[in-house]
């Protein structure tokens, strides 16, 4: 049924993406990949993938964009002027445009978690959906022609046959630098839901209407180089030394 | 917007084969000429051709059926169910006038009737898309339906005259139809050519509060799915071009046409000639005008991908 569940999911399970740590590595895009190519659904295919033309199919990218306030015309001339790196995947919307416009009911929002998935065996293929979603978060597979997106990697995180700390995405599980949080936003205590509290966090085009569950965390403002480290590393402070080096401090100091 | 050519030969038959049989079902057609019994098979046809068309650029058309479904969410599937709905009185009415002569009049007219709201449904899946600010008004819908009407009724205005019947009320309605329709496509350019995008690279990535966004690296260096799908451009270079080679093929010309058919009364033969150079111009141009509808909308997604 491609209606959207009637009540609210009572948990909303999403990604919070912190664009303040990210270093735009694509190790979660790779993960994601090699996850989900072998799990739910049709494999991701890649056509041409060792020819000039190659492309494939993924459920997550990471984007890079340059920012540039009034009066900076090239990053870095600005004070705040930035690169921001941005990884983007399905955003599990509460209003899911992706989801009413299907005609086979193949896309679907879970009722008890939210989790926004395609039913491979009933997709047609018609793309319409991939037309809906703002966010390009679904692309066709050329090869199985159904609709492929990102899962929550709902093979993962309820999978009890894997060691607890890996049941989480695998975009989340990778991340070397921890930008990305997995957790349920319906929750107000839970560890995602104060981290968005707590830094601000946002929705993508709010404008387009589809409350999305995922949240991203903007960058912070940007401190001068040197700022807030005139105590810490300075070689000549022994300030708070003890023991043998309060002693080796004072016998050196004598000299 | 990518142009599938199934889709633009999909929207543009289908259309004309619908208005085609609004008129049929008004009785604007002697149901005892053959002309008419031809009439009847080429709606039917053109329907089927267009719906046929329409699952070439599905990725597993053999589960097609499954899209009867969802009529309650999907502008996709109600356009599936009113397309078979549909389907039903007209082959009825074209099986009496095939084989009986006749016209009924409560069957024809909610052939009419059903045949508009098909082409509605059509028009809905587009309009409906919030990600696509081009389409997302109800211009949209009257386009669709008016430019059904306008083709529907030039060409039955070939088949009332060559049935021999007068072709002054096919050919007068089509005229106006054509003029509305037109009317309704500029309104639905000016509009286009007006627009603010609701969406901006700055409210795509939240991070419009520092300044200007602007990509600085795609994600990958060649297409995928989404800019071949989404990130369509080449038809903005000549849309001007085109836009004046659709109302001059699609508008003018056939107006001009079915303006001297009705000036000059020629016979039977020539009428038949006059009127079908007007359907095909009139058909040429709406298929620019589709090409068009497709590669100039801007889809919200490319905030993310530069375009």
């Amino acid at each position: 049924m491609t209606s959207l569940p009637a009540a609210q999911p009572a948990r909303k399970l999403g990604l919070v993406i912190d664009l303040d740590v990210c270093v735009g590595c694509h190790a979660c895009v790779v993960s994601c990949k090699e996850w989900n190519t072998g799990g739910y659904g049709a494999a991701l295919s890649d056509q041409d993938p060792y020819g000039a033309e190659v492309s494939g199919t993924f459920l997550n990218r990471v984007h890079s964009f340059e920012v540039i306030p009034e009066g900076g015309e090239i990053v870095g001339e600005a004070g705040e002027a930035r690169i921001v790196h941005f990884p983007k995947s399905c955003l599990h919307c509460d209003d899911a445009p992706c989801v009413t416009v299907c005609p086979t009911g193949a896309s679907y929002k879970r009722t008890e978690d939210g989790i926004v998935l395609v039913d491979e065996d009933m997709c047609i293929g018609c793309g319409l959906c991939a037309w809906a979603c703002p966010y390009g978060a679904r692309e066709m597979d050329l090869a199985a022609g159904v609709m492929k997106k990102c899962t929550l990697c709902v093979d993962r995180i309820y999978n009890e046959t894997i060691q607890e700390i890996d049941r989480v995405p695998s975009c989340v599980r990778t991340c070397p630098a921890n930008a990305r949080h997995y957790g349920d936003l319906a929750d107000p205590q839970s560890e995602v839901s104060l981290m968005v509290a707590a830094r601000g966090g946002i929705d993508l085009m709010p404008e387009q209407g589809t409350r999305p569950v995922n949240k991203y965390l903007p960058p912070r403002p940007r401190q001068a180089l040197g700022a807030g480290s005139e105590q810490a590393l300075l070689a000549e402070n022994t300030d708070g030394a003890t023991g043998f080096f309060a002693w080796l401090d004072g016998v050196l100091e004598k000299l | 917007m990518h142009p599938a050519l199934s889709i633009i030969v999909f929207t543009t038959v289908s259309g004309l084969g619908y208005g085609l049989a609004v008129a049929l079902g008004l009785g604007l057609l002697d149901p005892m000429a053959t002309a008419t019994r031809v009439a009847h098979v080429l709606a039917l046809g053109l329907i089927a051709a267009g719906l046929a068309s329409s699952t070439l650029h599905l990725g597993n058309p053999q589960r097609a059926w499954r899209a009867f479904s969802q009529w309650r969410s999907s502008w996709l599937s109600r356009e599936g169910v009113m397309a078979v709905i549909t389907f039903l009185p007209l082959a009825a009415s074209a099986w009496l006038a095939l084989f009986e002569g006749r016209y009924v009049p409560a069957l024809g007219l909610a052939g009419a009737a059903l045949s508009l709201a098909t082409v509605y449904c059509t028009a809905m899946i587009y309009a409906s898309l919030k990600s696509v600010q081009t389409w997302h008004t109800p211009l949209t819908p009257l386009c669709y339906l008016l430019f059904s009407l306008a083709g529907g009724f030039a060409l039955a205005t070939m088949f009332a005259a060559a049935g021999g019947g007068t072709v002054t009320l096919p050919a007068v309605l089509a005229l106006i139809f054509l003029a509305a329709a037109w009317a309704a496509k500029l309104a639905w350019r000016n509009r286009m050519n007006r627009l603010r995008p609701i969406s901006t690279p700055e409210t795509a990535t939240g991070l419009g509060f520092i300044g200007k966004v602007r990509l600085f690296e795609r994600p990958h260096i060649n297409d995928n799915y989404l800019t071949r799908e989404m990130g369509f451009r080449v038809a903005r270079k000549h849309a001007a071009k085109l836009a004046m080679l659709s109302l001059g093929l699609g508008g003018l010309v056939p107006a001009a046409l079915l303006v001297g058919l009705l000036a000059a009364g020629p016979a039977q033969g020539a009428a038949v000639a006059v009127a079908l150079l007007a359907v095909a111009s009139h058909a040429t141009g709406m298929l620019v005008e589709r090409w068009l509808f497709f590669a100039e909308a801007r889809h919200a997604v490319m905030n993310y991908y530069g375009g």
